[in-house]
């Protein structure tokens, strides 16, 4: 059976909303409300990390070779992380 | 063996508490509910309990500390009044929401402005829609049992819901009355430690208080509402098993020479006792009058109060607080609403009595029910009046 994204009915709510399923939010995908991705140019790179430190989301990591990724699964497109990155490596581009 | 003392309604709700197994308490003293704050504390000071007594910096925290402690499982009560309840009125309707147990008690006061220490009930009115169970007590005794039974009905499973038990500020919490305390091998007996639904524990990590979206949102809304009008059952058992070990008897709606009365009075907390003696006095007369006291407030007794007003012919409803602007106390306008679709339903008239401290004397009672029968009997259709107000 496919999981249910949310209870279908009243009386399939929890009392008090509570949520038994630990961590549960990473099964909602915050990323689908963006407008803008970021895209880094890794030439630019210094691998400072500040955008890693600034991101509101935490959800940009490290690469094996030290470059930086936002999971755009949770990516908001806020562009936090092109503003602060002071050498210019990140940009924001129209999503679609 | 249960005793009989002479004591403080303050103090004896504090005492009360004291004999409830609290894990802990956070109150925030404020005039008059202020002999709870600080007798309780005391009793915590002593030893007596083994409970926390946290002071907190406002009533804002107060109700938000109780109600962590009580997602963690523990036992917990707070007090307020007032200005203090109002400064709460954010962090109410979560509780409820949070479907979390709290019993807090309300010493009833005037809101400002102007500025005024004294009873009435415009506190916790505007408090209504909070998703709060909400009791009001008459005398002493009302508030040492009603406090006890709280603890009982928040915390069972099928409730789980905050319960604010009125007293009127003053009036009650300080006076002085005859108070029979239950023995405590008796209330332990009626009152076993809490058994929580869910806790919050790091080694079994849940959510409480999350958000909910649009799709969500509104299912939540209705099964709160269902849960607090399913709570009356749980209320009606309790007061059952309270009576037959205790041997006194609570109602949602209770009443005092309503069965065959043509004119009734409606009144909620400690003016109740007087209006009793108008109804003697007014019987004497030869005047068909009746008292319909309401105990329940919240989820909203319709079918006892249906049942105890439908053969009269007049119901006079007493409003302690003002719905500015509106068309009639905030009592009135539910009862007139909760009668609409009756078939056999009396003439409704409103009193708003009693604001600010205001003294509510028998004669009172007896002037404002006797103008009302005159009305009555021609059939006169009246609005809203504030009773005694001069000019």
């Amino acid at each position: 059976m496919k999981k249910k994204k949310w209870p279908e009915t009243w009386q399939e709510i929890n009392p008090g909303c509570m949520v038994f399923e630990p961590a549960s939010a990473r099964s909602y995908l915050t990323g689908s409300w963006k407008a803008q991705h970021p895209v880094w140019d890794d030439s630019k790179c210094i691998k400072c990390g500040i955008c890693y430190i600034f991101c509101p989301e935490g959800c940009v990591s490290q690469d094996e070779k030290g470059f930086f990724r936002a999971d755009l699964d949770y990516c908001k497109g806020c562009g936090i992380c092109a503003h602060e990155c002071w050498p210019g490596a990140i940009k924001m581009v129209e999503e679609g | 063996m249960a005793k009989r003392v002479g004591m403080e309604v303050g103090i004896a709700a504090a005492e009360a508490v004291g004999m409830c197994n609290i894990d802990m308490a956070a109150v925030y003293p404020i005039t008059p509910q202020s002999h709870i704050a600080e007798h309780l504390s005391e009793i915590v000071a002593d030893g007596r309990i083994d409970a926390e007594f946290v002071t907190v910096e406002s009533e804002h925290t107060s109700i938000s500390c109780v109600s962590g402690a009580s997602a963690t499982g523990a036992r917990v009560y707070t007090a307020t009044s007032s200005q203090g309840l109002l400064y709460m009125h954010e962090i109410l309707p979560i509780v409820s929401a949070m479907r979390l147990p709290v019993v807090m008690a309300n010493a009833n006061r005037a809101i400002s402005g102007p500025i005024n220490i004294w009873n009435d009930h415009s506190d916790i009115m505007p408090q209504r829609d909070a998703g709060w169970i909400v009791f009001f007590a008459d005398n002493g005794q009302e508030v040492v049992d009603m406090t006890i039974q709280s603890f009982k009905i928040a915390e069972d499973d099928d409730v789980m819901l905050p319960i604010c038990l009125n007293m009127d500020g003053f009036q009650l919490t300080h006076t002085v009355e005859l108070i029979e305390f239950p023995d405590q091998k008796e209330v332990n007996k009626f009152l076993p430690p809490r058994k929580p639904f869910a806790t919050l524990h790091p080694d079994n990590p849940i959510s409480m208080g999350t958000l909910g979206m649009p799709e969500i949102y509104a299912e939540s809304r209705k099964s709160q509402d269902e849960a607090l009008k399913n709570s009356k059952k749980t209320i009606l058992k309790v007061w059952d098993e309270w009576e037959k070990m205790f041997g006194r008897s609570y109602k949602p709606v209770e009443t005092y020479l309503a069965e065959d009365a043509e004119i009734l009075l409606l009144t909620m907390g400690s003016m109740s006792e007087t209006a009793e003696i108008a109804v003697d006095e007014l019987r004497k007369k030869g005047l068909s009058v009746g008292l319909v006291k309401l105990r329940l407030w919240r989820p909203f007794p319709f079918e006892e109060l249906k049942a105890a007003v439908k053969k009269a012919k007049l119901l006079i409803v007493t409003d302690r607080a003002v719905s500015f602007g509106g068309s009639g106390g905030p009592v009135f306008i539910e009862i007139k609403s909760a009668l609409y679709h009756e078939k056999e339903r009396p003439l409704v008239y409103n009193s708003i009595i009693g604001l600010g401290g205001r003294d509510v004397a028998v004669t009172d009672f007896i002037k404002l029910i006797e103008d009302a029968a005159k009305a009555g009997e021609k059939g006169i259709i009246r609005d809203y009046e504030f009773y005694g107000v001069r000019g």
